[in-house]
């Protein structure tokens, strides 16, 4: 590693009051090209971190000394990923269920939060990290092979954290940042994970299967709206505690999004007119075909948490193309989007998802941000992440070019503004195996 | 069939009837693409090259090629051409299930039996780049179904896609899944093999079985030669006909695996038995036995980064691919899944990345090597004279996430453009629409009578079910609401 202790008199440095605290912990990345991702980027610039933060960014900064000097000629900065919906820390393999913590039984657990369960030792996170995967949100119930096909309608609260830190205190940025619901289907067709068969429903069935669960949903929500009218009451009048419908209060006042799982048009469709009428400030995940109403996401201002643009479209008639195509028709729409994972192991793709979507029309910049400056703002986190700017948090990758490109690799990486290790348990067998003697069979 | 059926059957023909207008087309004897940075896999890349398709196969490639006068031309300026992508591990234009679950031994089932060449997966495979797909049974049984090398020859019938002439295989599978330790089939009994010890022996089982059964047909055939008169011929099996024509080496073996243990355990059973394991599918952990796998000739054909969704998948690794190349073993990036095919060629490019393959030997393992692996690199995998036009146009190095496939071709045919298919999606639009319309009307008709009847009293209300009446569907949910 170029690492160097610089001897450099210090300019710009000099302006700020912390210059004389600068410690063996600050950092200064020089002769980098910089995507700050909010103005152009910087030819042969220097980002300095200090204590954990941007301190500064620019071309032509000097740097005081003791400050560790990386001389990045030739490589890249760019804010780390932000990957907004995985099961990161909790699941560990998918098939057994021992390591397996994504979803509760039951219809509604809104009192479940992610960051109580998520593995701070899990393999996953190193794994990640080496993508340049820098912030997480851990999504219960949030679907998928690791949820063992179970499924809820009010999953649990999402939490968002850095992918370092030794337990969840250090990770966590957000532990209650948004409210699972997973909108209900018309399932007339399902496909059982424990038997590996296709179960199929008349249409009818599954409709007022469908129309049942979403009263439930509204009566729940009705439920919490009263609770929450007792709670503000609370001292003049008794009432018994209900920790559920507690966990629904900062929902139902507004205070907390609600994160909605829905792809088919029509489900998207009630979904929104359903937080409209609940007034609650609603995320979309998944999204399959959020192109679809375009219009109506747009004018009722929801942003949208896209699942992967690699996959296949639902429809045999769909466009082959159209979850490709689809980042760049929300783009046009002026739909705000976020690129997600939806995983735990295939969480290293969110930069291929995004790289894709730009061979399918949309633009580089809106797809760079979509990774990492979009996820926080629709998660309200933008005044600490998702840019490189003077005062936000020093999250950032040191990469050898595009971070959306199949062989770009992350150099180093910065979490909280300490360098974080790109090592992992892949890479160590890869060394071991690879220095294994050649037998002679 | 109500109207209702009849329009969605219509439907359903609207997204392959115009889809197939590209493969119902005539090859043009000639098409000479022009131009184009032409990445061959076995002779390097040729800047501002060209590709000339006579008859189907390709007839010339350098610089400054000459075409007979009425060959079509295709300019493919800034554009790159590779072979086709052939996939060794697919599940696509398979009708109904890809596993025959109910016994250990299924080699008497065929998938050359059960060809949909219908599956939409086939037209997005192409749109992929996909050319050529070695079609698997599943992975339920230590001996899995016979399997078949197609084509993708979209909008040809069904006996229209098996690639000619190449060997068939047979599908073995070790570790947790013969052994049932994830899933089970509903309704029946626990089944033997439980654990990776009888997998060994379901295979040397049926093998041993196969020994005796081709000896007594050794016994008789040589009997009947020796002019001796009504010999009784011994009993055919369909089951143990496939495991002979493997120890006849007219089979190949492709074995789906994860650990170093039962890589090792199949190598040494097929050493016992005297039959070649062609290629190791998935095979996670072949990195950590890549000197054994070499030393046995066997191929391996992986996944580029897939890991953790099971406990045999927990010491995988994405530098797997380099690595057992690095050692020696010949190695295709394969799909498994009909989404994950249809970006191969970037999944081929991660091992550039893990475990620093060079462009070129990153290109081969989605080329060439699984062409070697399933014995038909005479015909295709690379761009060379002789071999069949399955060729690939890109509009970026298709080493790289920003690559998008602008044609395919197979036999010289175009089967897939997507510029044709992008200007065809209006049509296909107002197709859909009309039908719809009609359909409308046509419910509308049928209820009219409904109605009258209701008006007239005719029937005492306690005798109607209206629950019962034929409502029409919602269109999207008669055709997959699958998630």
């Amino acid at each position: 590693m170029r690492v160097l202790a610089a001897g450099v008199a210090y300019g710009a440095w000099a302006a700020m009051s912390f210059a004389q605290t600068a410690t063996s912990a600050d950092y200064a990345i020089a002769h980098a090209k910089i995507f700050t991702l909010v103005s152009a980027p910087i030819e042969d610039g220097t980002v300095v971190i200090h204590d954990g933060k941007i301190a500064a960014v620019g071309a032509n900064l000097s740097v005081p000394a003791g400050v560790n000097v990386i001389d990045a000629k030739g490589l890249q900065v760019y804010p780390g990923l932000f990957d907004p919906i995985t099961q990161m820390g909790l699941s560990e393999i998918a098939a057994v269920r021992g390591t397996v913590d994504t979803t509760e039984t039951g219809p509604f657990n809104p009192d479940a939060v992610a960051a109580t369960a998520v593995f701070p030792s899990s393999t996953h996170i190193p794994v990640t990290r080496a993508a340049g995967i820098t912030e997480v949100m851990a999504v219960p119930a949030s679907g998928g092979f690791d949820s063992g096909g179970a499924s809820s309608l009010v999953g649990g609260q999402a939490s968002v954290f850095y992918l370092a830190g030794w337990t969840m205190d250090d990770m966590a940025i957000r532990r209650n940042a948004a409210m699972v619901i997973d909108w209900p289907q018309i399932e007339t067709q399902s496909f059982d994970v424990s038997t590996f068969t296709r179960k199929e429903k008349p249409y009818t069935d599954a409709k007022k299967e469908y129309d049942k669960q979403v009263e439930q949903l509204a009566d729940y929500f009705e439920q919490a709206r009263h609770y929450a009218q007792v709670l503000d009451k609370a001292g003049s009048v008794s009432f018994e505690r209900d920790v559920k419908l507690e966990a629904m209060a900062p929902v139902v006042r507004g205070e907390m999004p609600v994160l909605v799982f829905a792809d088919r048009a029509r489900d998207i469709r009630d979904a929104v007119e359903f937080c409209d009428k609940q007034k609650v400030r609603m995320i979309l995940a998944g999204g399959e075909e959020a192109g679809k109403v375009k219009d109506l996401l747009r004018s009722k201002s929801v942003a949208v948490i896209l699942r992967p643009t690699l996959g296949q479209p639902a429809e045999e008639d769909d466009a082959y193309d159209r979850l490709m195509t689809q980042p760049s028709e929300l783009e046009a729409a002026g739909v705000k989007f976020a690129f997600g994972s939806f995983d735990n192991s295939f969480a290293r793709r969110l930069g291929q998802q995004a790289g894709n979507a730009v061979a399918h029309g949309l633009g580089y910049e809106e797809a760079l941000k979509a990774v990492t400056l979009y996820p926080a703002q629709i998660l309200g986190l933008d005044g600490q992440l998702g840019t490189i700017e003077n005062g936000k948090v020093a999250s950032l990758i040191v990469t050898t070019g595009d971070p959306l490109e199949l062989t770009t690799e992350i150099k180093y990486l910065f979490i909280k503004g300490q360098l974080t290790s790109t090592n992992n348990r892949q890479k160590d067998l890869y060394q071991k195996f690879a220095g294994r003697p050649k037998t002679g069979h | 069939m109500n109207a209702w059926m009849k329009v969605l059957v219509a439907l359903a023909a609207v997204g392959v009837g115009a889809s197939a207008i590209c493969g119902a087309e005539n090859a043009p004897s000639a098409i000479l693409i022009r131009n184009a940075t032409i990445l061959t896999v076995s002779h390097g890349t040729i800047e501002k090259g060209d590709v000339l398709i006579k008859d189907g196969k390709i007839a010339a490639v350098g610089t400054s090629v000459k075409a007979p006068a009425d060959a079509q031309v295709i300019d493919a300026a800034g554009q790159f051409v590779t072979p086709g992508i052939i996939d060794c591990h697919s599940h696509i234009a398979v009708d109904g299930s890809v596993n025959e679950g109910s016994v250990s031994v299924s080699s008497m089932v065929n998938i050359a039996d059960v060809v949909n060449s219908d599956d939409i997966a086939i037209f997005r495979d192409l749109a992929g780049g996909v050319t050529t797909a070695n079609v698997l049974h599943g992975s339920a049984n230590a001996i899995g179904g016979q399997t078949l090398v197609i084509k993708l020859r979209w909008g040809q019938p069904p006996d229209k896609l098996p690639f000619e002439g190449a060997k068939p295989g047979i599908k073995f599978a070790l570790g947790e899944n013969p052994k049932r330790s994830n899933f089970r089939t509903p309704g029946t009994p626990d089944r033997y093999p439980a654990t990776r010890m009888g997998v060994e022996e379901t295979i040397r089982g049926a093998f041993t079985e196969a020994k005796d059964y081709k000896k007594s047909w050794d016994d008789y055939n040589k009997r009947v030669a020796a002019g001796e008169k009504n010999v009784i011929p011994p009993q055919r099996s369909l089951k143990l006909d496939p495991l002979v024509e493997v120890l006849e080496g007219k089979r190949y073996v492709h074995a789906h695996c994860y650990r170093e243990d039962e890589i090792l355990m199949l190598l040494r059973v097929a050493k016992e038995y005297g039959f070649k394991v062609q290629t190791f599918q998935h095979v996670l952990e072949g990195y950590k036995v890549a000197d054994e796998i070499a030393a046995a000739g066997t191929g391996a054909s992986t996944f580029s980064d897939w890991w953790a969704y099971k406990v045999e998948a927990y010491d995988a690794i994405p530098y797997n691919a380099a690595l057992m190349t690095q050692r020696g073993v010949l190695v295709s990036i394969n799909s498994d899944d009909a989404a994950e095919a249809t970006h191969l060629n970037q999944e081929a490019a991660k091992s550039m990345l893990y475990g620093g393959m060079s462009h070129d030997d990153a290109l081969k393992m989605v080329t060439l090597n699984p062409a070697i692996q399933l014995g038909i690199d005479k015909r295709v995998g690379s761009i060379d004279v002789g071999k069949d036009a399955d060729l690939v146009i890109y509009n970026h190095d298709p080493m790289s996430a920003y690559a998008v496939v602008q044609k395919t071709l197979i036999d010289g045919r175009v089967y897939f453009d997507r510029n044709k298919e992008i200007a065809g999606r209006g049509a296909l639009e107002q197709e859909k629409k009309d039908l719809l319309a009609k359909a409308k009307k046509a419910a509308e008709k049928e209820k009219k009578p409904d109605e009258a009847d209701e008006k007239k009293g005719e029937k005492k209300p306690e005798e109607k079910k209206p629950e019962e009446k034929p409502k029409p569907p919602h269109v999207e949910d008669e055709r997959g609401g699958a998630k």
